[in-house]
Parts: structure tokens; sequence; C-alpha cells
């Protein structure tokens, strides 16, 4: 049994990359691990708590991951990359997904993804080259009482039109100073 | 009533009660319309008129009407107020007083609200879904109370049986028959697993129940595990819905403190125990073996069945999947009795459904009516029909999996049978109307677009197969295909259907083979005219 | 040892107790096709290419997972079942970029085979072409990601034979792709112990010993037939 990191101050398991030491996120993600006793079926929620914890899920986290899971590389890779959720790109300042659920289908969402794909220039799941603006769509908010619905850094907006969107964007970019292109 | 250690608890909540109350809707639906800055600004307004003993403000569940949020109910008075903002609230408090104010409100005498058979939803909109104290009152736990108490787990078995209940999440299944399956097959560990993996898009009756009335979730869950033997429970809830995760999450707290679950419970033998565990985004996961190795940490893969999960399936252990909706319906059966249940709804489809209304409604929103409805109630008299006053084209049920219903078929009555019927399915309560400017071709494109991104990639036929159908649509669509592809299309949606190995592929043709059926029209209208052929 | 009696294709055939339909088939000389299963390792029931058709039953069954039943009355080669499993193998061609003329798997491909057994002379779908590479960072083999079924043999046998767990699946549905630790080059995943049963397994000419050219790369599976009896059953057979 490898020492779990965070406690009596000793490092993460063996095996994995070393981390600057003062960072205290690998202090939480242990603490998960160690709650669900490093078993490897607590794998996606461990993956979940990475995720939280630094935006995405870089390559060497997914090792570290692995080697205190105990679990093969290409499994972790493969769960990793199975679900939706999880990001293995870092993601932009601000993110907008556009919810193409059926309610909001029926109601024009595709027309406020055109739009903001235009305005913005990227594609679903893509991030602006400055790294201001991440584009995502999902498959249903469960909004459907107010369709189209948006998330705007995380905040559900209803009955949306491309107007509104594009104004977000605009917003975003004022707020941030960022000369749209 | 039933007398339980509960009822101190009970009893103090009721003596607190105020003669007033206002519920502000704090579901996700109203919640983004801005009804937290309503509740704080009800809230305020109360302690600005001095009236905190006198007037309740509690956040509540969902009340039904989502498209006109916020929402919030004046009790005694009886007024639902729509459209609440953090400026008109302080009107309501003074129209409370007896002031004659003109806000916005709504017909309670409504269809939509006085055709509605609440079971499921009985405490949506009334209870604040926070706390324990609430459920207790409209008699939450009374139900595993008198279950651990006073009958056996065959008692509990038979009782689900002879309700007729069946599940809620698609097939309809006969839940008593699940039951009884776990129940008897012998094993030392067996678990209770709850498919909140809501994934249909267009589909919001899980996610509101368990926003607004969780514990009732968690109370059908433990009567689950004492009647099949059970002693760990797992919720399998979808991501996107982070309101019902922390709801969830506080709501096993409050049961565990409160020892409704946990060891011993009720001073029983029974333990149960309920963890949570988070979807990463992937449709298959409502899938029951796709599900279950999600659970276990693994890719979200279905596998054949047999063995089906009631003999091996969490851990290679007996484990009872029921979705959110299924286990909501268990604690009444028991506390009123399965014949109560079986007295609502149809021959062979008892009791109530939610459906979720949306697309091009007046009253978009959730409604729970009894099995046997006719289609057309539901959207016409309680939806109010298309906001336009245009003609309904289709309606759409059950999601990915489902058909589009014609209008001339609207006159079917909403039983697991009838809609399969008619090439479409109960699902697990989506209903999207559609209206002329509903292109069928492009909503079959769009629902074969999302079974193609979520086919999970085991087998064959659901992989390329939706692939290859989502082309020829896509072709069709463009005006650019040929008799001959609608040709091929068929053949390869039959083959999808019969040769994919979950009911993701199953399933996933059809939208395509119901919109054929009906709305062929709308698929030859784009082939090119037979005077542009040269024959 | 007990035994079932069934009928497959109205031959009268007796099999033990716990053995598949699949291979009480093959036993009475019975070939239902196959592409995901293979002998030692689990079986998926993922190609759907060995349903079959069950008297009294309308759902369609992999025979590889169903186990034979008494007085069970199976049908391997309906017309419905050959025309399904011609479609099957049309969508295969048409999801990947396969030329056999340039493979070096041509003339000893299970897929090739395949298509020939099932009388394809042409594929009804539009080719997706995907863009695919090809990876021969490893000392020895290579993959051929144009040539790859997906049937997630190279990841059993690895896993379950082996023991190293090299191979997995990344992304999903169409999407899905064969790799090596962190998808990164095969050449440099630690775990591979360049044992080459994922080569022996791959019933295509996705992954191959390098060197080989066109048609030369033969698959020897009994290799894995003696590997796994001879660790389950201490028997060296060969």
């Amino acid at each position: 049994m490898s020492v779990p990191a965070g406690v009596n101050g000793a490092g993460p398991p063996t095996g994995a990359k070393p981390h600057p030491s003062g960072d205290n996120r690998f202090k939480i993600l242990e603490a998960t691990m160690k709650k669900h006793q490093h078993q490897p079926d607590a794998l996606i929620e461990v993956l979940h708590t990475a995720q939280e914890l630094f935006g995405y899920l870089e390559n060497d986290l997914l090792l570290h991951i692995a080697h205190s899971l105990k679990l093969p590389l290409s499994r972790v890779y493969g769960v990793a990359t199975f679900y939706h959720f999880f990001s293995l790109k870092p993601k932009g300042k601000h993110t907008c997904v556009i919810c193409m659920g059926t309610a909001c289908y029926v109601k024009g969402a595709a027309n406020l993804l055109a739009a903001i794909e235009q305005e913005t220039g990227i594609h679903s799941g893509e991030t602006t080259p400055d790294g201001a603006i991440s584009l995502l769509t999902a498959r249903c908010l469960g909004a459907c009482g107010i369709a189209p619905a948006n998330v705007y850094d995380g905040s559900v907006a209803g009955n949306q039109s491309t107007d509104d969107v594009l104004n977000r964007v605009k917003e975003w970019r004022n707020n941030d100073n960022i000369a749209t292109k | 009533m039933i007398t339980s250690p509960l009822n101190e608890v009970v009893e103090k909540e009721t003596a607190a009660a105020k003669p007033k109350c206002l519920r502000c809707c704090v579901a996700a639906g109203c919640l983004s319309s801005g009804s937290l800055a309503v509740k704080q600004s009800l809230q305020a307004s109360v302690t600005e008129a001095g009236l905190q003993d006198e007037v309740h403000v509690k956040g509540v569940g969902c009340m039904g009407l989502c498209s006109q949020g916020p929402l919030v109910q004046a009790d005694p008075d009886k007024v639902l107020y729509t459209g609440v903002t953090a400026e008109s609230a302080p009107t309501i408090v003074s129209a409370l007083q007896g002031a004659k104010v003109d806000l916005p409100t709504t017909d309670l005498n409504h269809p939509f609200f006085t055709l509605q058979r609440p079971i499921v939803l009985e405490n949506s909109g009334r209870i604040d879904p926070e706390r324990i104290e609430e459920y207790l009152v409209a008699n939450g736990y009374q139900a595993l109370y008198a279950a651990v108490r006073d009958m056996t787990p065959k008692d509990v078995v038979d009782a689900i049986t002879s309700s007729g209940l069946r599940g809620r999440g698609g097939a309809g299944y006969p839940t008593g028959l699940k039951w009884a399956l776990v129940a008897k097959t012998p094993s030392h560990q067996k678990y209770i697993v709850c498919n909140a993996d809501e994934g249909d898009p267009g589909a919001f009756m899980d996610r509101s129940v368990l926003e607004s009335d969780p514990h009732r979730v968690l109370e059908g869950m433990a009567l689950a595990g004492y009647a099949v033997g059970a002693t760990q429970g797992f919720i399998y809830v979808r991501g996107e819905y982070p309101l019902a995760i922390s709801r969830l999450q506080t709501a096993i707290k409050q049961a565990r403190r409160l020892g409704v679950l946990g060891s011993q419970i009720f001073e029983s033998g029974f333990d149960f125990k309920i963890d949570l565990r988070i979807g990463a985004g992937a449709f298959v996961c409502g899938e029951e073996t796709a599900l279950m190795a999600s659970i276990e940490g693994k890719r979200g893969i279905p596998r054949v069945r047999p063995p089906y999960p009631a003999e091996s399936g969490l851990w290679g252990q007996p484990t009872l999947i029921n979705n959110v909706e299924t286990f909501a319906n268990v604690a009444p059966i028991i506390r009123n009795g399965p014949d109560w249940f079986s007295s609502i709804g149809t021959g062979k489809s008892k009791g109530t459904k939610v459906f979720a209304l949306a697309g091009k409604i007046t009253n978009t929103g959730l409604i729970e009516v009894p099995m046997g409805t006719p289609l057309s109630t539901i959207v016409e008299v309680m939806g109010g029909g298309t906001p336009d006053g245009s003609a309904i084209k289709a309606v759409q049920t059950g999601g990915p999996s489902g058909g589009c219903i014609p209008a001339h078929k609207l006159d079917t009555p909403v039983d697991y049978e009838s809609l399969a019927s008619i090439g479409s399915i109960m699902g697990s309560g989506g209903m999207i109307v559609m209206d002329a400017d509903n292109n069928m071709v492009d909503v079959a494109r769009y629902f074969m677009e999302f079974c193609m991104e979520e086919s999970c990639g085991k087998c064959i036929p659901c992989r390329a197969g939706t692939v290859q159908i989502h082309r020829i649509l896509t072709k069709i669509h463009e005006g650019k295909a040929g008799q001959e592809d609608i040709e091929t299309l068929e053949q390869l949606c039959e083959m999808v259907k019969s040769a994919s190995l979950c009911g993701l592929g199953q399933s996933a043709p059809n939208p395509v083979l119901s919109t054929l059926r009906y709305f062929r029209e709308d698929y030859t209208a784009l082939l090119p005219k037979a005077s542009e052929v040269t024959v | 040892m007990a035994v079932k009696t069934l009928t497959i294709d109205g031959t009268l055939v007796t099999a033990q107790a716990e053995s598949t339909v699949f291979d009480a088939a093959h036993e009475a000389g019975i070939f239902i096709p196959s592409l995901c299963r293979l002998e030692g390792v689990t079986t998926t029931g993922s190609c759907r290419l060995c349903l079959v058709e069950i008297e009294g039953s309308n759902r369609l069954m992999p025979s590889c997972i169903l186990k034979v039943d008494e007085g069970m009355q199976v049908r391997t080669d309906t017309p419905r079942l050959r025309e399904y499993r011609k479609m099957i193998v049309e969508l295969l061609f048409a999801e990947r970029n396969h030329t056999c003329a340039v493979c070096v798997a041509n003339h000893n491909c299970e897929l090739q085979d395949l298509a020939k057994s099932v009388g394809i002379d042409h594929v009804r779908y539009e080719y997706t072409f995907p863009k695919a590479e090809v990876d021969i960072t490893h000392e020895r083999f290579g993959v051929d990601h144009n040539r790859c079924v997906l049937c997630t043999r190279c990841v059993r046998v690895c896993d379950e034979v082996e023991g190293a767990h090299t191979w997995d699946i990344s992304g999903r549905g169409t999407n899905s792709r064969v790799i090596t630790d962190m998808n990164q080059p095969w050449g440099d995943a630690q775990s591979c112990t360049s044992c080459g049963k994922c080569v022996q397994a791959c019933p295509t000419g996705a992954l191959f010993k390098q060197g080989s050219t066109v048609a030369e790369m033969q698959k020897d599976r009994t290799q894995l037939e003696f590997i796994v009896t001879a660790r389950e059953k201490k028997q060296w057979i060969g």
C-alpha cells in the first residue's frame, strides 16, 4: 500500500509525477481517492474531482490518477475520453453551452449555434485561439420549459434569441477588453 | 395515522406553521429565470412589513407551469402569480394583507391543473425540498415505517406486484416481477440502483422530482431494499443536473441524521445506505448494463443480456434497477395500498404518468395524468395547443427511442400498449409538440445525429449503421437523394433495430421509421421531382 | 456430464450443458460467421455476425454467448440473417479505409474471408474515408487504424492473457480508436511487453509485424489457444 498524500505531509503515491508540493489541489484530490479507499471503481468520481480542481484533465494528471488507483493507463485514458463531461484540453475563460435538446432544437437552437459559431469562428467543442471563449453543446439541460436555453459561465438563461447570444459574447469581450478579431 | 418516532418532529413542525405562506418555486426552470432573487425580495418585504410570525416564505419545487416562471403561490388565498420579479415581489406581500393589486396570475381552474392527478408530484411545489421535516409532515417515511415494522419483505413485493406498477423508464416492465426476481436470487450482497440518468433530450420529469421531492425517491429505494434484501443503494444521476445532485446530497444527510437511512432503521434489523454516483455525460448510460459499468468506474458500454441485472448486476451481484419515477410511486402504494393504485389508470397500465410538455405548446411544463388520458387532452386541452394557434403537426414521445405521432392519432390514450401500437413508446415521458414549421426529415435526422454521437461504438450495427442512416437522411434533406435511398434507409433501419446489442441501437431507428410511416410526404417532397428525372 | 439436445438448421445436435450455441454448431460442422469472438478470451457479442434465430422468440441472439438449451430450435442461415450479415460487413468496409490489394493481410484476413462468404461484390453505402493513422513506432509491430474493425480482440488478449492491459479503446461511437497506454505512440507505451499476442489476435491487417509486405502477414491464432490452455489447464497442446 502506498502512503496516501495529505497524511503526515507525505507525497502522492509512488509512481506519480512529482508535483509542486505546495499545490493544495493534489491534497484535495488525494482526499477524494482516500475516501474511496483508492478503489478502481472510483475512477469516474476521481476524474470529476480532478476536473473540478484543475479545470481539465491534463495527461500528467491522468497518469497520477492511474498510478494512485493502480489502473492501466489505457483504461484511464479510455474512460476519460468516453464521457462528454471530461475535457482533456483547457477550457476558455468563458464558456457558452448551447442546449441542443429536442425542445430547444424545435425552437431554433441550431440558429443560435450557427450565430455564435459565425461570431467566434469556432465550432462546438472548440476554444477561441485567444483562450477567451469555449463553445459547447449540451444534450439537454432539462430546462425545456424555457427553451431555447443556454448556459453562460455556469448559469442557465432561458428563452434565448440570437441577439441574446451575440450580446453575451460582446459583453464578455468588452469586459475582458479583448478586441474583436 | 401511523405512530412513529418521527411524530415528535412532525408535531413540532405543525405547531410552528404560520397562517399564511408564500411558496416560491426554486426548481431549475424558475431558478434560471431569477426566482432566488424573488424569494429574497419576498422575505425582505415580509420582514419589513413585520409579518414574520404570520407569513412563511419558502422555496418549493416545481409547480408545473415552467414557461411562466418564476412562480409564486400565495396561501391560503390560492393565487398563483406568474412571471414574478424581485421588483413585483413586495406587491405580492401587500396583496396578502388585503390590498388590491394588479399582477399577472394564472387560472388555477384551468384544465392544466384540474385534470392532473398528482401522485409522484403530490409534494412538488408544496414542500421545501431541502427540509426533511416538511416531507415528514406530508406523511413522509411512514410507508417505510409501516413496512419495516409491520410487513414482511414478501408483503412489500406482493403489494408492488398487485398494484400493477410498471417501470416508468421506458419499456414498462412489471416492477413487482423485477422485485420478486431480485428477492428470490440468493446472495449475501444485493444492490438497489436508481436510474436518474434522464438522458432523453426534451425530458425533465426526473430532474423535477429530484429537485422538488428528493426524499420520496430515497424512501422508495429504501422500501425496495427492504423488499429484496439489499443494504446498499446507488443513485446514478446526470452530471448536467447540479441542483438535483445538491438536493439529493442534502436529503441523504438529513435522512441519515434522523435514522431513516443507516443502520437498524426504526429499530428494526434493516440497514440501508444510499450513495450518489454522478454521470459524466453519456446517454447510453441510461441502459442498465452500461449504467452499472459506469458505476463500476468503467466506460459505459452495455453488455449482452441475459444474465439480467436481477441475477448478475453490480459487481456480479443481484441488482434491482428502477428509474426515479418508478421509485417515486413506491411509498404512496405502500401507504395507500395496492388497490388504491390499481384503481387509477387503464387495464394494463396502472397509476399515473408524469409528462414534460415542451416544444410548440402554450403551457410548457410538467404534468401528471392518469394512464389512459388521450394525447389530445394533454396537448390541446391541458397544454393549450400551439402558442400561435396553428395546427399541431406531430407529438414526439419517447425521445430518440420513440416516434412521432401524427395529429390524426392524437385520440390515442397514453398507455404502454397503445403508444407501442402506433410506433412510438411511452419512454420516460418527454412530449414535444411540433407544428408545420418542423420538417419531419429534419426531426428524424436530428434524432439520428443524437444516436450516432451517443452510440458507444461496441456493436457494428449501431456504431456504423447510425452513421449511414444519418448520411442518407442528410442526403434526402439536401434534396440529393433518390427513391432508392429511401429503400436503403428502410433496410438499414430494420437491420439496426433487430441486430443492435442494446436498447440504444435497437430503438435508434424508431424516429425514422415512425416519420416514414406517418409523414412520408415530407420525405418524398424532398426527392427530385419526377419531371426532373429522366425515365 | 449433462448434455442437451437441440436442433440447429434442422440437424439434431447434442452438446454439453454449458456449451454455447456457437460452439455446438461448430462441433456439428455448422459454420456461423464471427469477427469479435476469439478462443481463449471473453466473448463480447459485439460484432453481431453470429446472430441466430431462435424458435419462439423474435429477438436475434448472439450465438457466441447464448447457451444451449434442451429442445431449442436454432436457425443460423435464414435469408434475413444472410442479409443482415452482408449489411454489417458492408458497413465495416464503409467505416474505415480497407484496401485489400495493398494490405499485408491480403488472403489472410478474416474480414476479407467474411466478405467472400457473405457474398459481397460491392458496398451499398457511402465510404466515409476517415482520416486514420499508421503507427510504426514500435520496434517490431505496427498498427494501421485504417484497417481496424474495433473487435477489441487486442484489448482482451492483452488484458486477459498477457495481463499488460496496454490496449484499450478511446473515444466512443464511430470515433472509437484502439490506443496504447495514454494514447501515445506504441513504441513509447511502457506497459507493452512486445509479446505480439495482439498481432496474432487481430482479424485484419490492422496490427502487423513490421517488415511484412503485401499479403505476407500470416496470423497464427493457434499460438493463443496454446498459451491459454497451458495457463488454465496446465496442458501443452500442439
